[in-house]
């Protein structure tokens, strides 16, 4: 028996809204358990997943495919991780804790339509699903300067970054008459046959693409937002931020880029490549000198989509493959560090890396998580971030991308600097009379996750690897 | 049970580490007991190599299995006779190492003994694996314990010590990442198959320009772990700063993967453009060998003294591996040995008379001969075998190596001969300056003995001495069939290349430089028709 393939999406949704209207009938000292109630609801959404028929629907608007599987898993784990670390987080706010949960399942959603999205008004709305509960979370700690700042940044530049991807939809229909994906590379495939080579309008919309989903990833030089929204939006969202909303940027990237646009390959994918480059080498050594964990993190993230954006330029079912097998080892490792900060923040009040000297000492077992998780994104063998980095420039490699991959592996020798700092900070520096580290059962759970996820994707990477060949067997290249 | 020893070897030590996480840290003596316990049990077990090894049969105690399927990459361990005694050296130093530090490590007993086990396990894994997959995660992961050996129980400047030792080696194994999965995908060009393993790969036919480039990528790597001058630099700092058992196993067995690297990888993989870096790095080794000769000459502190002299040792390695013959490269393995005996014993002995006097300065000493005669006893064989005296194990090696590099080139055995003159003067200046001369000092006017555990850590090197330099046939008739037949095997390959290079050069010329295409199926049927390496 299965079910239809938008099901898992629709369950959710009114899960969201389930817990909005429960929100109402709990008293104040009980809205924790709103969390509880959302991880239940992410759990079975999951379970769903592996129930829901595989097929389109809406005449080929939505597709459930491998890809999508692939990464709705990603963004539902992603979720589930933030909310559970946040159960306790949201002790902080004053009010509307219930809906700090539901907006996240309701951006959760927005993602999961997105990677089925094969039509732009679709993937456009989609989008705007994803964003839009994320502005309203970035400034959820009203009365915290930074956090109110974060939001409105995030809304301003978003809201641009959305214009400015839409103009490149009209601009696409106005050349093909179509918004389906499918559509689109026909007709692309029919003028470059009769016209020949990529004119001027055609190109526009390919840079307004980019530009677009470029703002989701943050991509250089479209970053400029991440560093300010991360420090100041709650860490929780930050988290959230750094990896759903990043991978449900780059499953739209990859579906209308290689759907669609594949005609046009050379064209550009040279300027990804380009953009790839500059983000491994700004985003590393602009976190060299921070001194906040988070900015720091903020830094590398805009790195770390450097190193996707490689395995994407391959352009080949390796490439695609290792994309997806990176975003996963991606995940846990950069999550997991994430974890800490708020498993620290929530304890010292502070994200400042210098305040982490001792750590070793007062918190022997969470330091030596975050050692693991940071040096999982470096690239350290036997962890995940290690084989994923090695599958990412094998798919270069083979495609001959040599300058990008000597690029790469040089930022990452950069980047395990500012990395060993932190952990430098936890083990050499010994600053005595630090306090134990309480966590709270819902950080234990993210925790557990993300350390079983960052060992078993390192050690036994053999299903997951299918998991993402799968996923990359549904573009033709 | 030989299918099974090599993975045995390796997981001991981890499983060792994980039971001792177990173990409540306040009780310093159980742990320490049991580390050791560990690492002499692995150090027995590895004796099963050294009776159970047959030189003729090349790589054996081999195992593979397959390990992640959908990229060909195996768990593919095996030794010969390189790797042999590296593994069994390896167990002996660690075992040492961990006895060394019975009194000197007080603070995070339990965290050190987890470090030493899993640094013990990632430095036989690096000589025992045959797939370059494998090969880089034991290579790379290793570097972790050791950042962590010299960055928490170093000695005052070991922060900057051990981010100056990670980055270095992680800036130079970075370039061999990308080069191996160059041959990764050049193995599948040419057989169809997705394989890191070694024995694969090395029947490869690998173009005179990708030899180049590929040469340098791998020898980048292994160049900074040996260290080669002019990347010597961060191995001052991190042996200076690094712990007792740290330096021991740093200038023991992790400079001995540099050299291990440039014999197992580099040349047989690479021997065209192998020889044609000859003269490159044996002038570069014979730089190094004079130029750590006249730095140590200059030390103040005895500790940075050894350190440097590692530098002109480990030049001595290279130009025996650099000279290509049977001497050159028999005499370079056996001195790997001898260096990791002779320098690791003198990190002990410097180890051991630190903690009584807590300073290295060779001017804080002087006359303590008559004090601890034991002692001066230890320190003066360790330093002989490190000249290289007749009848002591670092006489055979060098006498070797020097004979090699006089078969290939005579000037560079003569340039070479100058760093042993020069070892003596450094060794024997500070034997001088520390042991004899008169007391003038009163804190060395009490100084203690060497106690029973610290016999016993020397004594087995003692007789290690002894028995390579008046018998090395026992340790040479298991190294020198491996050599033979490395050596036939690069003669035979690079000959081949060079045949197969000038054919298609005759060829495209004959065709007047044919597209990139044509070129690649002609290079095809060119290798098809001359080379004949499966």
């Amino acid at each position: 028996m299965y079910f239809i393939p938008i099901f898992p999406e629709i369950f959710l949704f009114l899960w969201a809204i389930l817990i909005f209207v429960v929100d109402f009938f709990l008293k104040e000292d009980k809205r924790k358990n709103l969390g509880y109630l959302s991880l239940l609801g992410i759990l079975i959404t999951i379970i769903l997943l592996f129930f829901s028929a595989q097929g389109e629907m809406f005449g080929k608007v939505y597709s459930y495919d491998s890809l999508s599987l692939f990464f709705k898993l990603v963004f539902l784990l992603s979720a589930f991780l933030a909310i559970s670390v946040s159960i306790d987080f949201v002790a902080k706010f004053r009010a509307f804790k219930g809906e700090f949960f539901g907006l996240i399942l309701f951006s959760t959603v927005g993602m999961m339509l997105l990677s089925s999205a094969r039509e732009l008004i679709f993937l456009y709305v989609s989008l705007e699903l994803v964003t839009i509960p994320l502005y309203v979370l970035a400034a959820y700690l009203k009365p915290d300067k930074k956090s109110a700042e974060a939001g409105l940044k995030y809304m301003l530049l978003g809201a641009i970054s959305s214009a400015i991807l839409l103009y490149g939809i009209s601009l696409i229909y106005g050349i093909t008459g179509t918004t389906f994906l499918l559509g689109i590379k026909t007709r692309l495939m029919v003028d470059y046959l009769q016209i020949g080579p990529i004119g001027p309008g055609l190109f526009l919309s390919f840079i307004f693409f980019i530009a677009g989903f470029g703002f989701k990833l943050a991509l250089v030089p479209f970053h400029m937002w991440a560093p300010d929204v991360y420090e100041g939006a709650p860490t929780p969202i930050t988290a959230f931020l750094s990896v759903g909303s990043k991978a449900a940027g780059l499953v739209a990237f990859l579906r209308v880029f290689f759907e669609s646009f594949s005609v046009y390959n050379p064209d550009w994918v040279t300027i990804v490549a380009v953009l790839a480059a500059l983000s491994m080498i700004i985003g590393n050594i602009i976190a060299l000198p921070q001194t906040n964990i988070k900015r720091m993190l903020a830094y590398s993230s805009i790195a770390q989509v450097g190193y996707i954006l490689v395995g994407l330029v391959a352009l080949s079912e390796r490439g695609v493959s290792s994309v997806a097998f990176y975003t996963l080892a991606y995940l846990f490792a950069n999550l997991g560090a994430f974890v800490v900060a708020i498993a620290f923040e929530l304890q010292t009040g502070s994200s400042e890396i210098k305040d982490y000297s001792g750590l070793s000492i007062s918190s022997p077992t969470l330091s030596f998580l975050m050692m693991l998780f940071l040096l999982s994104l470096v690239g350290i063998p036997p962890l995940a971030g290690f084989v994923g980095k090695y599958y990412l420039f094998a798919a270069a490699i083979e495609k001959h991308l040599i300058w990008l991959v000597v690029i790469a592996v040089l930022t990452s020798v950069i980047s395990l600097y500012y990395y060993v700092g932190v952990i430098k900070e936890m083990y050499f520096n010994k600053k005595e009379g630090g306090e134990k580290i309480f966590l709270p059962f819902g950080i234990k759970l993210a925790l557990l996750i993300c350390i079983i996820g960052v060992l078993l994707v390192g050690l036994f990477p053999n299903p997951f690897l299918n998991l993402a060949s799968q996923a990359a067997t549904v573009f033709k290249y | 049970m030989s299918e099974y020893i090599l993975t045995l070897l390796v997981f001991v030590p981890i499983a060792g580490a994980l039971l001792l996480l177990l173990v409540n840290k306040e009780k310093g003596g159980l742990i320490k007991s049991f580390a050791f316990v560990i690492a002499l049990i692995n150090f027995i077990l590895s004796l099963y190599l050294y009776f159970n090894f047959v030189p003729e049969n090349g790589f054996q105690f081999e195992v593979n299995q397959s390990w992640v399927q959908s990229l060909g990459i195996n768990y593919h361990l095996g030794i010969d006779g390189i790797s042999l005694f590296l593994v069994l050296l390896t167990t002996f130093l660690s075992s040492l190492a961990i006895l060394s530090s019975w009194s000197a490590i007080q603070e995070k007993v339990k965290g050190y003994m987890v470090t030493m086990l899993f640094l013990e396990a990632g430095m036989i894994g690096v000589f025992v694996s045959l797939d370059l997959f494998l090969f880089y995660v034991f290579w790379e992961g290793m570097l972790i314990p050791m950042y962590f050996l010299i960055g928490i129980w170093g000695g005052p400047r070991k922060i900057y010590a051990t981010i100056k030792f990670i980055l270095f080696t992680m800036l130079g194994s970075i370039f061999m990442l990308v080069a191996i999965l160059v041959l990764y995908f050049m193995n599948y060009n040419y057989t169809g198959e997705y394989s890191f393993d070694l024995l694969k790969i090395l029947q490869l036919p690998i173009p005179f320009g990708a030899q180049f480039w590929l040469f340098l990528a791998f020898a980048l790597a292994f160049a900074i772990k040996v260290p080669m001058f002019p990347f010597h630099t961060w191995l001052p700092d991190a042996h200076v700063e690094a712990p007792t058992a740290g330096s021991v196993l740093l200038a023991g067995v992790l400079l001995k993967m540099g050299t291990y690297g440039f014999l197992r990888f580099c040349l047989p993989l690479f021997p065209n453009a192998f020889m044609n870096f000859v003269p490159l790095f044996s002038i570069l080794a014979i730089i190094g060998i004079i130029y750590g000769a006249l730095v140590s000459t200059m030390q103040k502190d005895i500790k940075s003294l050894v350190a440097f002299s590692s530098v002109s040792h480990l030049g001595f390695v290279m130009l025996g591996l650099f000279a290509l013959n049977m001497q050159g490269i028999s005499g370079g393995i056996l001195q790997m040995i001898n260096h990791g005996i002779s320098t690791g014993a003198l990190f002990l002995i410097v180890g051991m008379i630190y903690e009584r006097r807590h300073t290295r300065l060779i001017e804080e000493y002087g006359g303590i001969a008559r004090v601890v005669p034991v002692f001066a006893t230890f320190l003066i064989i360790v330093t002989l075998s490190s000249i290289g005296l007749p009848g002591t194990n670092g006489f055979v090696g060098e006498f070797l190596i020097l004979l090699g590099a006089f078969k290939s080139k005579t000037v560079y055995a003569v340039l070479g001969a100058v760093g042993i003159i020069l070892a003596a003067v450094y060794m024997l200046w500070m034997i001088q300056r520390v042991l004899f001369q008169e007391i003038k000092k009163e804190e060395n006017k009490n100084l203690l003995d060497l106690n029973l555990r610290e016999k016993i850590t020397l004594i087995p090197i003692v007789l290690l001495i002894f028995w390579i330099g008046i018998y090395p046939q026992s340790f040479l008739s298991k190294i020198e069939p491996a050599v033979k037949n490395m050596l036939e095997y690069v003669n035979y390959k690079s000959e081949q290349m060079s045949s197969c290079e000038k054919k298609f050069d005759e060829i495209c010329e004959a065709k007047d430089e044919p597209a990139g295409y044509v070129k690649f199926e002609l290079r095809r049927c060119t290798e098809e028709s001359v080379l004949n390496l499966r």
